[in-house]
C-alpha cells in the first residue's frame, strides 16, 4: 500500500527588505554621499598640498625633537594657573547652572515663557565656544586669567546646565507626588522631593565638565585669557618647536591625571 | 495607660537625612577645602582687580556696541558659515567611515590585545590635545584654510565616533556573538551579521551628533586660521567691529540650534 | 559518533571544571546531562565545539578529532554542530528568518551573507522549519518583540538550519515557565529522533531530564558520577550527585509512560513510512 507523504510547498524566495524600503534606502544612500561629494570639493583646497606634506612633516618632526627640558621649570606656575582656571570656572558654574536648569526643566519651571528662556540660556552658552567667549571677556576685562575664568563658567552652564536638567526631567514623579501631599512649599517640594535624587547627577556632571575644562583652559592662552596657552603659543610663533614639545608633554600628563582623577571621582559617586 | 506622650522615644531611631558623603566631618572639612582652595587660587593669579571693576562699565559699553547687530555685511557672513558647515559635513563624514576600522579594533572583545592596545593609545592620543592645538599644526604644514580645519575635524570626529563604537561593542550582551561563532563564523561576517545590526542605530546617532558638534568646533578653529566661520569672527573682534560680532554669534546660535533639532530628528527616526 | 576521551579543563582561576570525564555517544540519542551549578555541565557542552578550550583531553565527532583541529577547520567543523542556548542567544535587532539563516553562515561566503542572498534551499527549509516549530508568518518579527518561548523556537531552528550532526543544548528551559519548558524539551527531543541527530542537554530539572532523555549522564565537581537510563535513576543516584535531599517526589514512577517513549515511536513509525514510500 502505498502511503500518501504530503510535499509541501515552501518559497524559496525571501528578502530582507520590501521594495519600497529598498528604495528609501537607497535614497538615502545617494544623497549621503552627494552631500558629502558636494562638501569636498566646493570648499577650497588645494590637494596640490598634499603632495609634499609628507614631507613637511617629516621637517616638523626632526625639529621637535629632542624636547627641551630645561625649559618646563618655567612651565609649572603657567600649569598651576590653567587648573586654577578650570576649578574657579566650574565652581562658579556651579552657582549659576544650578537654578537654571530647574528654569530649564519642564517640571520644575514657573511657566512656558521661563522653560523657553532657561533654554535659551543654555543652547546659547552652549553654542559659543569657550575660546569664542575668551575673546569677549578679554574685550570687557582685559587679558588675563580673569577673562578665562569666566568664559570656562559662560560655556560651562550650557553643558552642566543640560544634563541636569534632563536628570530633573527623569526623576521619580511618585516621590515628588508623595511630598507634595504633605502639604509642602514649592521650595520644600524642591528640597525634599527632588534635590536628593538630583544632587548625585550634580556633582558627576560637575566633576565630569572640570575634566573637559581642564583640557579647553590650556588653549585659554591663544586668545591671551590666561594659563599655560600664552606660552605655548608664542613659543609656536617663534618657531621653538622643542619647547613646544616639552610643554605638549607637560599638558599631556596634567590632562591625562585629571581625567584619572575624575573617573576616580564619578565612579565613587554613582 | 501608655499615651503616645508617655512613650519613650529612642534617640538612637531619630531619622536622619542620608547624605552623599556619610562622615560628617569629612563632609564639612571638604566645604572648608572648597572655600579655602577658592581664596589661595585668586590671590595666586595675577588678577587684575583694578581691570576687573573698569571692566564692568565697560562690559555694559561693549554690549551698547554691540547692539544692534549688524548684519550689512551678510555676504561675507553666508560665505564664511557655508564654509563651516561644508567643513563639518566633510570631517563628520570622513570620520565615520575611519570610525569603523578603528572602533572595532578597540574593542576588548572581539579583537585579540595588541590590536586593542594600539587602538585605544591612537583614541587617547588624539583626545587629549585640544583642536585648537591640532589646527596650528595643520595650519603650519598645509598653510591657512578650510584644508587644514577640514583634516582637524576628522580627527576629533574619528576619535570621538570610534570611542563610543568601541564601548558600544564593549557592551553588547556577549551570548549573541557566542551564537554566531558556534555557527562557524569567521570574524569578517561576524562583524556584518551580528555587531553590525547591534551597533548601527547608535553608530549613526552618535555621527548626527558629531557633525553638529563639527559645526561649532569649526567656529573656534577658524580664530588660528583654519577657515569657517571663526575666521571671520576673530577678526571682527581684532578690528572692534562689535556689532557685526554679535550677528555672527547671532548667526552660529541659530545654526547650532538648527542642526541640534536636525540630529534630534534624525536620531528618534532611527530607533 | 561523539567520543569524549579524558576530557579536562582548569580555570585561570585554579578551578578545575572537569575532570577527566569520558564517554561515548554512539547512536541518535537524547543525552540529558544533569548536576549541580559548577558541576560543569556548561563547560563540558562548551568544550566540545571548543567555545572553551579544554586544558587536556580529546573530543572525537565522526572520526575527526575537534581538539587537534587549526582555526579554519574548527569552524568547519562548528557548522556541523547546531548550538541552543539558555539565554537564546538570537542577534535582537534582526528578523526571525535572519536569525534562522544565520545558522548557514558556515555555509554561505562572505558578500552572500551582506546582500542576504542566502540560497533557495536554505530559505525553503528555513520555511519548513518556521512551520515545524509553530512560528508560520513570523518570518519578519524582529528577535526582539518575541516571548521567551518564542525565542527558543527560532533558537532551536537556527541550529538545525545547521544540518548538525550532533546538537548541543545548553540548559534550553531555564529561563522559562513550566508549561513552554515541557514543549520546549519536547519539540527538541522530536526534532533530533526526526532527523536522527544525537543531542547533549544540560537540564538543572531531573524531572525534565527523565521524562525526554534517552540517556541521563550525572555530573559532580567536574566527574561524571552516573551514566544510564532514567529507570536508573535512585535516591541514593541523586545523592551521589547534588547531596543529601529528599529526593522521593523528584523520581517519577517507572510504569508513567514517558514522553521520551513516544518521540522514539513516532520516529521509527515515520522511518517505516519513508522506507515503504521508498520502495514503492
Amino acid at each position: 500500500m502505498s502511503e500518501k507523504t504530503v510535499v509541501h510547498d515552501y518559497p524559496d524566495v525571501w528578502q530582507r527588505f520590501s521594495p519600497r524600503q529598498t528604495l528609501i534606502r537607497f535614497i538615502w544612500y545617494v544623497g549621503v554621499v552627494f552631500v558629502a561629494v558636494w562638501a569636498l570639493s566646493t570648499l577650497d583646497i588645494s590637494w596640490f598640498y598634499f603632495l609634499d606634506a609628507h614631507l613637511q612633516v617629516k621637517d616638523l618632526a626632526v625639529r621637535m625633537w629632542p624636547p627641551n627640558l630645561e625649559f618646563a621649570r618655567r612651565l609649572v606656575a603657567p600649569l598651576i594657573e590653567t587648573i586654577h582656571i578650570a576649578t574657579l570656572g566650574t565652581i562658579i558654574t556651579f552657582v549659576i547652572a544650578f537654578p537654571i536648569a530647574f528654569l530649564a526643566a519642564r517640571n520644575t519651571t514657573i511657566n512656558r515663557f521661563t522653560w523657553f528662556i532657561g533654554r535659551f540660556i543654555l543652547v546659547g552658552s552652549r553654542s559659543v565656544n569657550t575660546v569664542v567667549w575668551g575673546l569677549l571677556f578679554v574685550a570687557i576685562f582685559g587679558p588675563g586669567p580673569l577673562a578665562g575664568i569666566w568664559a570656562i563658567a559662560f560655556r560651562s552652564i550650557g553643558f552642566v546646565g543640560k544634563l541636569v536638567a534632563e536628570a530633573i526631567e527623569e526623576i521619580d514623579p511618585g516621590a515628588v507626588e508623595a511630598v507634595e501631599s504633605t502639604g509642602a512649599s514649592r521650595l520644600q517640594v524642591l528640597l525634599i522631593g527632588i534635590l536628593p535624587q538630583v544632587l548625585p547627577v550634580i556633582y558627576g556632571t560637575l566633576v565630569y565638565r572640570w575634566d573637559i575644562n581642564i583640557r579647553e583652559s590650556t588653549v585659554l592662552g591663544f586668545v591671551v585669557a590666561g594659563g599655560i596657552g600664552i606660552l605655548l603659543y608664542s613659543s609656536i610663533n617663534q618657531f621653538l618647536w622643542r619647547e613646544v614639545t616639552v610643554t605638549l608633554m607637560m599638558v599631556f600628563c596634567v590632562v591625562l591625571a585629571s581625567e584619572f582623577l575624575s573617573a576616580k571621582i564619578r565612579h565613587r559617586i554613582s | 495607660m501608655n499615651t503616645a506622650a508617655e512613650k519613650h522615644i529612642d534617640p538612637a531611631q531619630q531619622w536622619h537625612q542620608i547624605r552623599m558623603i556619610e562622615n560628617p566631618l569629612i563632609r564639612h572639612s571638604l566645604a572648608l577645602l572648597v572655600l579655602l582652595y577658592i581664596f589661595w587660587s585668586m590671590l595666586s593669579i595675577n588678577v587684575d582687580w583694578g581691570r576687573f571693576l573698569l571692566g564692568l562699565p565697560r562690559a555694559a559699553n561693549i554690549v551698547a556696541r554691540m547692539l544692534p547687530p549688524d548684519f550689512s555685511r551678510w555676504e561675507l557672513l553666508i560665505r564664511g558659515m557655508l564654509e563651516s558647515v561644508q567643513m563639518a559635513l566633510a570631517a563628520s563624514f570622513i570620520g565615520m567611515i575611519l570610525a569603523v576600522p578603528i572602533g572595532i579594533c578597540a574593542s576588548s572583545n572581539i579583537v585579540p590585545k595588541p590590536v586593542y592596545l594600539m587602538a585605544r593609545a591612537f583614541i587617547i592620543l588624539s583626545r587629549t590635545f585640544h583642536e585648537i592645538i591640532v589646527a596650528i599644526f595643520f595650519v603650519k604644514i598645509f598653510g591657512f584654510g578650510p584644508i587644514s580645519g577640514v583634516l582637524t575635524l576628522t580627527i576629533s570626529s574619528t576619535s570621538f565616533i570610534s570611542k563610543m563604537l568601541a564601548e558600544d561593542i564593549e557592551n553588547m550582551p556577549p551570548g549573541q556573538i557566542e551564537a554566531i561563532r558556534a555557527t562557524g563564523a569567521g570574524f569578517f561576517k561576524l562583524l556584518i551579521y551580528c555587531i553590525s545590526p547591534q551597533a548601527m542605530p547608535r553608530y549613526l546617532g552618535v555621527s548626527i551628533y558629531r557633525l553638529d558638534a563639527n559645526i561649532r568646533h569649526s567656529t573656534v578653529i577658524g580664530i588660528v586660521g583654519a577657515g569657517g566661520i571663526g575666521q571671520v569672527l576673530a577678526a571682527s573682534f581684532s578690528r572692534y567691529d562689535y556689532d557685526f560680532s554679535l550677528a555672527i554669534l547671532l548667526s552660529i546660535i541659530v545654526l547650532v540650534f538648527l542642526g541640534e533639532f536636525f540630529s534630534n530628528w534624525v536620531r528618534s527616526r532611527l530607533r | 559518533m561523539l567520543e569524549v576521551i579524558a576530557l579536562s579543563k582548569t580555570y585561570a582561576t585554579g578551578t578545575m571544571a572537569l575532570d577527566r570525564v569520558s564517554f561515548v555517544v554512539d547512536q541518535p540519542q537524547v543525552v540529558a546531562i544533569i548536576g549541580p551549578s559548577g558541576a560543569g555541565k556548561s563547560t563540558l557542552i562548551r568544550c566540545i565545539n571548543r567555545l572553551v578550550e579544554p586544558t587536556s583531553g580529546k573530543i572525537i565527532v565522526d572520526n575527526t578529532d575537534v581538539t587537534a583541529q587549526g582555526q579554519r577547520q574548527l569552524r568547519k567543523t562548528r557548522r556541523q554542530m547546531g548550538m541552543i542556548f539558555q539565554e537564546y542567544n538570537l542577534v535582537e535587532r534582526l528578523t526571525v528568518m535572519e536569525n534562522l539563516l544565520s545558522g548557514r553562515l558556515g555555509y554561505v561566503g562572505f558578500w552572500k551573507t551582506y546582500r542576504r542572498k542566502f540560497p533557495k534551499a536554505d530559505v525553503a527549509a528555513a520555511f519548513e522549519l518556521l512551520d515545524r516549530v509553530g512560528l508560520s508568518g513570523y518570518q519578519d518579527t524582529r528577535a526582539d518583540s518575541l516571548s521567551g518561548g518564542e525565542r527558543q523556537r527560532v533558537g532551536i531552528s537556527r541550529a538545525l538550519m545547521q544540518q548538525p550532526r550532533l546538537l548541543l543544548v545548553d540548559e534550553p528551559t531555564a529561563s522559562l515557565d513550566p508549561k513552554t519548558s515541557r514543549q520546549i524539551m519536547r519539540l527538541i527531543v522530536e526534532l533530533a529522533h526526526e532527523r536522527g541527530t544525537p543531542a547533549l542537554v544540560n537540564i538543572h530539572d531531573v524531572g525534565l531530564a527523565q521524562s525526554f532523555a534517552d540517556r541521563i549522564i550525572g555530573l559532580a565537581d567536574g566527574k561524571i558520577v552516573f551514566d544510564g537510563t532514567a529507570k536508573e535513576i535512585t535516591a541514593q543516584v541523586l545523592t551521589d550527585i547534588y547531596g543529601e535531599e529528599d529526593w522521593s517526589t523528584t523520581i517519577q514512577k517507572i510504569q508513567q509512560s514517558s514522553d521520551s517513549a513516544k518521540g522514539r515511536q513516532a520516529w521509527k513509525q515515520k522511518n517505516k513510512i519513508e522506507r515503504e514510500v521508498a520502495a514503492e
